[in-house]
């Protein structure tokens, strides 16, 4: 009974090896893939997500166009 | 919103240098980098011009074309800026960009010896939580989200910087450069020596 299977057993010990040796194989990759013209880093929070204006886009807006037409001193004044 | 920009009056810029403190001071730029400086033409000769220079924030920008780690990003204000955990330090943005935006902490060094790309941010912050430490520690000050424009623009005493959305930055230039003019036509001059038709506008008057 013993026999079949010391027969086997270098087959069997070669198969475990190859396979112990190729579980590096599945390392992740450990630097990202560029695509060319394509943004790879993190995503950035829009400006009137902050807490100041709380997502409001029009509020932002009407903010920053304020602040900038306060930069011409004619209007300023007049 | 479309597009921010700077605008840089070169009749009005006086090379008071307030831009570059106010950039430094806003955004604790380390010694060595100068996000913005004051580049002047024939300096010492009369009519010497000087320009307020620092990323412009171009609509196709040179730096994101040649970027090999792809690190740049444009928001949807039209702020390019990028991602400094990608960086490289390769420089291929400073040779690409025309305004000599780019700068580096630890100068013109060997390949990956320079350090971390740094350029102006608008005022916009970076790809970290808006005003968080980590964004100010990498990017500086994010007033846009504070509903604020770049701290150089609204710190310049001449208004020579103009900063904000292009359209309403161009109509202020537009409108400036129509009333402005020689002698009596330059502004505030009937305010302080009255009008012409007053009989006391100096034309050399005694």
């Amino acid at each position: 009974m013993s026999m079949p299977i010391l027969k086997h057993l270098p087959a069997v010990a070669l198969g475990a090896a190859v396979a112990l040796g190729l579980t590096a194989c599945s390392e992740q990759p450990q630097v990202i893939v560029y695509e060319q013209g394509e943004y790879q880093g993190k995503a950035d929070a829009r400006p009137w997500d902050g807490p100041a204006f709380k997502g409001d886009k029009t509020a932002w807006e009407a903010a920053i166009k304020n602040r900038a037409r306060g930069q011409n001193e004619y209007s300023r004044s007049q | 919103m479309g597009r921010m920009k700077f605008l840089c009056d070169a009749e009005r810029c006086i090379e008071c240098n307030g831009c570059v403190t106010a950039c430094k001071n806003e955004n604790e730029v380390p010694w060595g980098v100068n996000r913005r400086r004051v580049v002047t033409i024939n300096d010492g000769v009369p009519g010497e011009r000087s320009m307020s220079v620092a990323c412009m924030h171009c609509s196709d920008a040179p730096c994101m074309a040649v970027c090999p780690t792809d690190c740049f990003y444009k928001t949807e204000e039209g702020v390019v800026l990028h991602d400094k955990d990608l960086c490289i330090g390769c420089g291929y943005c400073f040779y690409a960009c025309p305004f000599g935006a780019p700068q580096f902490p630890n100068g013109p060094a060997a390949f990956g010896a320079r350090g971390k790309m740094d350029k102006c941010t608008f005022c916009a912050g970076g790809p970290e939580e808006n005003g968080s430490k980590a964004e100010f520690e990498k990017y500086g000050s994010n007033r846009l989200a504070e509903g604020k424009l770049p701290a150089c623009a609204e710190m310049c005493s001449t208004k020579a910087l103009l900063a904000g959305d292009a359209s309403t930055v161009s109509d202020i230039f537009r409108e400036r450069v129509l009333r402005r003019g020689g002698g009596a036509e330059v502004w505030g001059w009937n305010t302080a020596y009255g009008r012409a038709e007053q009989g006391t506008a100096g034309e050399g008057r005694k």
